[in-house]
């Protein structure tokens, strides 16, 4: 924005007007730069849904079919455009049905602004129509929350909504607002939030810390980086790929840091934790410097926590001093944004390359090929595997889209073999693990950047979650792209059921209807492939529609997802089968 | 860091919020840790809530709660000290039937001896105040109950640390920053 348009919207942003509380909403949003928001009416926020009818040349509603559908939305946008995500609902079932999504988002740190509606404040605590005490039930998945029983507080509530939502480290943040202060008149003037005296949302780098920190990584003869989606958040990948390449660091990413780095840079050396890559699993124990850049030691990563990295000593860079020391006792920690700290560590860091060291990354890659890769990704055995539809999908789109997965198999494999080469091409629920998130973060994601190809790779479990999101396809006409690998079964589930229960298959085994069908109810173009000879075409034809397109691949029952290393299990234990 | 389970008083500068109590609690009874009292008042700074929270934990659960604390938007500061870091005391107020006083001269001495207070007396009862060390106010409690005790309660602990807490300074330098 030049100064003089910006001149102009503080003018007509800081003009004081008569308007009512539920207009504020809506100019508030309008003013913070939203575009657009994803929600659902109902009695008590009908108001703004008023005032959204007529501003909606400057602000587009986009009418999910769930609550839940448009928070994971408003995420699936967020976490792909960088920006705040906004939702929308009603009070009481409203409400609650966007919980799930907030605590998505809490424990995967993506800024959302959520609103809800709440009845009079004349009858807060009588049990009224849905009423529902939503900032008691958020305050613990919120970063922050409110509620605003007056129109005249509206704006200052929205603007602080906003700041701390995509200030520091980014998380969900709720308001919720009265009938009464929706209807309500007040003198707007919209000054957006610069800061709060008891937040600090951003701690200033030590330059002693990046020091020490340097001194132990141009001391290590064994360094490895893990890093997580802290360098995505921090807009930190040209900072940390200077750092990788300057230093020879073999670097390793979480779930959520992926595609920050490229899959195909020479010094990734691929995803750590659960099911992570072999290599540094294995080695995550015989490294003597373990550098943590923005991620968070979730035991998903860390296996047993008593014999992990325990030879090593531990760097933690991180924005969140609540991080440190949490799970993993640091030697060094560097508290604040990534993107500073590790400017300042670039020119403290030796040029170093550790062949000798990345060639144990290499050899043991080199097992994991033989051993599971070439078996999931060029399959010869007659049933077709998810690890094939991921290559289909790499060669088709040049590894150019953005991949968003449900939770559960397909997820591990998608991020195993999805060919990363842009930031941000990885969307999915690390934290939560929850299912039914990848159709309607589709959704989001492809609007928050309408110009990239997106991908939402999902089971057959999870999609019937969250399946009604189909007609918000329908009729917004978003062109999305959806992959529905189904194995007729909680595939994961399964799998931990047939390694540690015996194969006792407790309600995991699933009838399912016929999805292409039910695509077609909805008017989008949908093909089914059961055979690998059909498989290539098809996902040639769902990539070059410039629609949405729904593809269903029967992939093989029962197979697994390696390397695995089991609960409880230290990471030097991972299984290749 | 030391392993042992010790008594911990946590303070927390606020801002004065609605849900914050909300907030503080969920961070306990995630971690299930036993609240053994909490307090809340005014601080020594205009519009600055203190909150005193006692709790028996490790000194590495306490460094961790700390900075949970701290995360959370509306809290200024937060701190832990143990007991001898800081200056502390309890207080609590027992109502007594008024008879008792005079049918069993015992209970004045009790009451001179314990450094109590009669904060009011009339025909039915009295009501006695006590502040001071947990100890000396179960004690009182054991020697009057001998008696009978109509109401018991006790406050939680306040307490006020020995080292300065700079969280004047930390306003300051914010409102500096912002203007
Ligand atoms: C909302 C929710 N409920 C339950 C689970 C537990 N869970 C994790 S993976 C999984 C199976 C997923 O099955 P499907 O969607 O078919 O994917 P697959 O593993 O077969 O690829 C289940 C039930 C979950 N993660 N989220």
């Amino acid at each position: 924005m030049n100064t003089q348009t910006e001149n102009k919207t503080q003018e007509v942003a800081s003009k004081t007007m008569r308007i009512s509380g539920s207009e504020a909403v809506v100019r508030s949003l309008i003013a913070e730069g939203v575009d657009i928001l994803y929600g659902y009416p109902g009695g008590a926020i009908m108001p703004v849904y008023d005032e959204l009818f007529k501003f909606q040349d400057q602000i587009h509603h986009v009418l999910t079919r769930h609550e839940q559908g448009a928070a994971h939305a408003a995420q699936g946008y967020a976490r792909i455009s960088g920006k705040v995500g906004v939702a929308m609902a009603t009070s009481g079932p409203g409400a609650t049905n966007l919980v799930t999504g907030i605590a998505d988002a809490q424990i995967d740190s993506t800024p959302l602004v959520c609103i809800t509606g709440q009845v009079f404040s004349h009858l807060l605590g009588s049990d009224a129509f849905q009423e529902t005490d939503i900032v008691g039930i958020s305050t613990p998945v919120t970063k922050w929350n409110c509620q605003v029983t007056k129109a005249a507080d509206i704006p200052k509530a929205l603007a602080k909504a906003f700041y701390i939502a995509k200030s520091g480290r980014p998380g969900p943040v709720l308001v919720d607002i009265t009938k009464d202060a929706q209807v309500g008149e007040l003198d707007f003037e919209y000054e957006p939030c610069k800061g709060v005296r008891s937040y600090i949302p951003v701690p200033k780098t030590n330059p002693a810390d990046v020091q020490a920190a340097a001194d132990l990584i141009n001391a290590a003869k064994k360094p490895m980086i893990v890093w997580g989606q802290g360098v995505i958040l921090g807009k930190a990948e040209e900072e940390l790929k200077a750092v990788i390449e300057k230093a020879g660091i073999p670097s390793a990413w979480t779930i959520l840091g992926a595609s920050a780095i490229p899959t195909s840079h020479p010094l990734n050396i691929g995803m750590v934790g659960m099911h992570g890559n072999y290599a540094p699993n294995k080695l995550t124990n015989e490294c003597d410097v373990l550098i943590a850049i923005g991620m968070r030691f979730d035991d998903r990563v860390t296996g047993k926590l008593d014999s992990y990295a325990k030879q090593a000593k531990v760097i933690h860079f991180d924005i969140d001093p609540a991080e440190v020391d949490k799970n993993v006792k640091t030697d060094v920690a560097v508290i604040g944004d990534s993107k500073d700290s590790l400017a300042q560590l670039l020119p403290l860091l030796e040029a170093k390359s550790h062949e000798a060291w990345l060639q144990e990354f290499k050899d043991l890659y080199a097992i994991e090929f033989e051993k599971v890769i070439k078996h999931d990704i060029h399959p010869v055995k007659e049933g077709l595997t998810m690890g094939e539809v991921l290559r289909q999908i790499n060669e088709e789109t040049k590894g150019q889209a953005a991949i968003v997965s449900d939770v559960g198999q397909h997820q591990m494999i998608a991020c195993r073999y999805a060919d990363f080469k842009v930031t941000k091409s990885n969307i999915t629920s690390g934290g939560l693990g929850t299912m039914g998130f990848a159709l309607p973060a589709a959704i989001g994601a492809k609007m928050g950047a309408p110009d990239r190809e997106v991908v939402a790779i999902i089971g057959d479990g999870g999609y019937q979650m969250n399946i009604q999101e189909l007609g918000t396809i329908f009729q917004t006409k978003v062109p999305v792209k959806i992959v529905v690998l189904n194995n007729e079964f909680l595939g994961m589930v399964r799998q931990w059921q047939q390694l540690f229960f015996d194969k006792r298959y407790a309600s995991t085994e699933m009838t399912n209807p016929d999805f292409v069908t039910i695509a077609k109810g909805y008017h989008i173009d949908a093909k089914r492939v059961s055979k690998r000879e059909e498989l290539a075409d098809a996902v040639k034809e769902m990539i070059a529609s410039e629609n949405s397109y729904f593809l269903e691949v029967c992939v093989e029952k029962e197979d697994n997802v390696f390397p695995m290393v089991p609960t409880g299990a230290s990471v030097s234990d991972v299984r290749l089968s | 860091m030391n392993e042992e389970i010790k008594s911990y008083t946590i303070s927390l500068y606020t801002e004065n919020n609605i849900g914050l109590l909300n907030r503080v609690s969920a961070i306990f009874q995630r971690r299930h840790i036993n609240i053994e009292s909490l307090t809340t008042s005014q601080s020594e700074i205009d519009d600055v809530f203190r909150f005193v929270i006692v709790v028996n934990i490790t000194e590495a659960q306490a460094a961790k709660i700390v900075r949970q604390f701290e995360k959370q938007v509306e809290v200024i500061r937060a701190y832990y000290h143990t007991d001898e870091q800081t200056i502390y005391t309890e207080s609590c107020m027992f109502k007594i039937k008024s008879a008792l006083l005079f049918e069993e001269p015992q209970i004045q001495n009790i009451i001179k001896d314990s450094n109590s207070r009669i904060v009011t007396v009339n025909k039915e009862f009295f009501v006695l105040e006590k502040s001071g060390r947990r100890h000396e106010i179960e004690s009182l409690r054991r020697d009057l109950n001998v008696f009978g005790i109509m109401q018991f309660v006790r406050a939680g602990r306040i307490a006020v640390t020995k080292d300065e807490m700079r969280v004047t300074d930390m306003l300051m330098a914010f409102n500096n920053h912002n203007n």
